[in-house]
């Protein structure tokens, strides 16, 4: 009897013991590709998630001392594992908001498993228009929309003169939309816009549509994809010997790897950036910057996962202001809080906006868009 | 004219490395008739030895190539060795579910050690493309072309006319025969599976340098390697080596023509017609071995 009364102690004891370490840590879901086809950009944005998470935990946590947890799910650049993994990240490790999950269609594939759960996400990378428009209100999105990014960049067109311009992207919500809001902006300046074509996002020999290209009297080509597929682009558009002047989209093209990895291929190049950490001076909040790169570095980071990293340390640090103003870890309570947060980023403020659907609105804020030059070799704003 | 003669051109040089993918499952598949789905894992293998020596180590970067292509024999030869010959005279589906086992281990281990993060591996040849009139080619495309032709020739050789070879096509044409007339046929397994896992490595080794290397490079090559065997005929290895080239001019032309967000679908397109059409494949004479 005695040693049963004991067993029974000791067993609630760990219970207990267990709920306690439960209720000290708030636990933050995050849904990036750290394997597959951009396996880089979302391996640095949790690096960057990582970083806020030990900012916010060494000021003293949340919630007036609890500590926040990451638990981070490989998405395998792979919708239907995003949403698998957004499934598991929700029912068994029980996070309180999310954020994720990189791609457009990604992050389009998570977006039922939100409502259906009552879980925020903060969206950090995709740009597809979709993702705010579906009526979700449960997304919160922290990056540019694709129509933000070319209204930004519509300012330069006249600058760079162009005429005509061709498009390359990748074959997915991502890369359509930002050809589709691309060439509308374009079209509003009275440039032509040809030829539009597309890659498979696994696909490693584009030589064909880069033939096709090579045969187009376009003056620009923009491409819209991420860095592995983009370094393939520089490689074989040089090998076909084309010289065009080249933009690229979406935030996640590492100029400085490409710059290295490729040398002159990559000359007369233009990349939309959201955060440039080359010239920290020109950030919006040059302090936050400051100290975002200032960790990095003592982390032993790689360097050029800097200007994608950010994605991540704002998405964590909005999230975590927001469980704060809530009072609680109350994923609904979390999602009103969102509506009210003023975060200080590494690209800029960071407050939301209704868009979307009138009475389930999406959250949208207004981030600032860079454009960086690859000349020489060498990185470079551009001279215009 | 010079776009159809550049799609030509780029045909001819990714319908070599099609061909040797072809030609290395050939072997396994279209001769021996494993269904290998860890095939595409040889293939990464390849490249990551070359990313090991030829970047991390330092080593020249041929000589990489040729310590690929070797140690992706014996790879295979372990493969076969530990797998496969306990599997002999088990049913298709027992081996294709163990290979599909193997491709799995295969692959997580190469995230484990890797890394998701693709990897670029230099290359020692120049940048400037080599230019004729309106087309040009890179010269590590030539590069690649000239050793894969090499490597094609070289295996159809070896099948053809070699004793080894002779002793390969008895052996997969009747095995207990084979045996009686005292070929040592677990050495044949062996022999076959480590050359066709070479010739996976060796495209491995080849292409990676070419496009970029990450644990999953070998999901797409394994099902364009099985297409292209089928496509070719099973067994036939001139039949593998065409078909690696029809299956690159369609998707050439396919997308430079029609569209390029169905390049793939093309070359699939393409295997579905010739099913309907010729079931034994584009190029097989009789159902024959060899």
């Amino acid at each position: 009897m005695a040693t049963l009364k004991r067993l029974a102690l000791a067993a609630s004891m760990l219970a207990l013991s267990g709920m306690g370490a439960f209720a000290d840590t708030i636990k933050i879901g995050i849904n990036q590709p750290l394997t597959g086809s951009v396996a880089a950009s979302g391996t640095f944005i949790t690096d960057g998630a990582k970083l806020a998470a030990q900012a916010v935990n060494e000021k003293g946590g949340v919630l007036g001392g609890k500590q926040i947890e990451l638990v981070i799910e490989d998405n395998k650049s792979n919708p239907s594992e995003a949403a698998a993994a957004a499934e598991k990240l929700i029912s068994r490790d029980e996070v309180v908001a999310m954020m994720g999950a990189w791609g457009s269609t990604f992050t389009l594939a998570v977006m039922p498993k939100l409502e259906e759960y009552g879980v925020p996400m903060v969206v950090e990378t995709a740009s597809s228009s979709k993702v705010t428009s579906a009526g979700n209100p449960w997304v919160f999105r922290i990056a540019p929309t694709s129509e933000m990014e070319a209204k930004a960049f519509g300012r330069l067109v006249p600058k760079f003169e162009v005429k005509k311009a061709d498009f390359l992207v990748v074959n997915n919500d991502w890369g359509r939309g930002a050809a589709d809001e691309f060439g509308k902006m374009l079209k509003a300046q009275g440039v032509s816009v040809g030829l539009v074509e597309t890659m498979d996002p696994a696909a490693q020999d584009v030589s064909a549509q880069l033939a096709k290209i090579k045969a187009s009297d376009a003056d620009t080509l923009f491409v819209t994809t991420g860095f592995e597929q983009l370094s393939l682009v520089f490689k074989q558009a040089k090998a076909l010997g084309i010289d065009r002047r080249t933009i690229t989209t979406g935030g996640s093209q590492f100029p400085d790897r490409l710059a290295e990895q490729l040398g002159g291929a990559a000359d007369n190049s233009y990349h939309i950036l959201f955060f440039a950490p080359w010239f920290p001076e020109a950030a919006a909040n040059p302090d936050v910057a400051g100290q975002y790169i200032d960790m990095w570095n003592k982390s032993g980071f790689d360097k050029s996962g800097l200007s994608d990293g950010f994605r991540g340390f704002d998405a964590v640090t909005t999230i975590a202001a927001a469980i704060d103003k809530a009072g609680s870890a109350d994923p609904k309570a979390i999602r009103d809080a969102l509506w009210a947060v003023d975060v200080k980023g590494v690209n800029g403020n960071i407050k939301f906006d209704k868009v979307g659907v009138e009475g389930s609105e999406s959250g949208q804020s207004s981030p600032n868009v860079y454009v960086i030059e690859i000349k020489d070799g060498k990185l470079a704003l551009p001279q215009i | 004219m010079d776009q159809l003669l550049q799609h030509l051109l780029n045909a001819l040089i990714l319908g070599s490395t099609y061909a040797l993918l072809g030609i290395g499952l050939t072997f396994i598949f279209g001769i021996m008739r494993v269904v290998n789905f860890a095939h595409g894992e040889l293939y990464t293998f390849g490249a990551y030895m070359v990313y090991l020596f030829s970047v991390l180590l330092g080593v020249n970067f041929l000589l990489s190539i040729v310590i690929a292509i070797v140690l992706g024999i014996m790879l295979g030869a372990l493969l076969e060795w530990v797998l496969l010959s306990r599997l002999r005279g088990a049913d298709i589906d027992t081996t294709m579910l163990v290979m599909i086992g193997a491709w799995i281990i295969m692959q997580n281990a190469e995230q484990l050690i890797w890394s998701g993060v693709a990897k670029s591996i230099p290359m020692p040849f120049p940048e400037e493309p080599l230019s004729v009139g309106g087309v040009s080619v890179a010269w590590s495309r030539v590069f690649v072309f000239a050793v894969a032709i090499l490597l094609i020739v070289g295996s159809q050789t070896l099948i053809q006319r070699t004793r080894l070879g002779k002793a390969m096509r008895a052996t997969f044409q009747d095995r207990d025969t084979a045996s009686l007339m005292g070929i040592n046929i677990n050495m044949i397994y062996l022999a076959t599976f480590a050359l066709g896992s070479g010739l996976a490595a060796a495209a491995g080794a080849l292409l990676g340098p070419i496009f970029i290397v990450m644990p999953t490079m070998g999901n797409l090559a394994v099902v364009k390697a099985f297409a292209i065997v089928i496509l070719g005929g099973l067994g036939n290895m001139k039949g593998a080596a065409l078909g690696g080239f029809v299956l690159a001019l369609v998707e050439e032309l396919g997308a430079g023509y029609i569209s390029s967000g169905y390049r793939d679908a093309m070359g699939f397109l393409l295997i579905i017609l010739v099913l309907m059409v010729k079931p034994t494949g584009l190029f097989a004479r009789t159902e024959r071995i060899g």
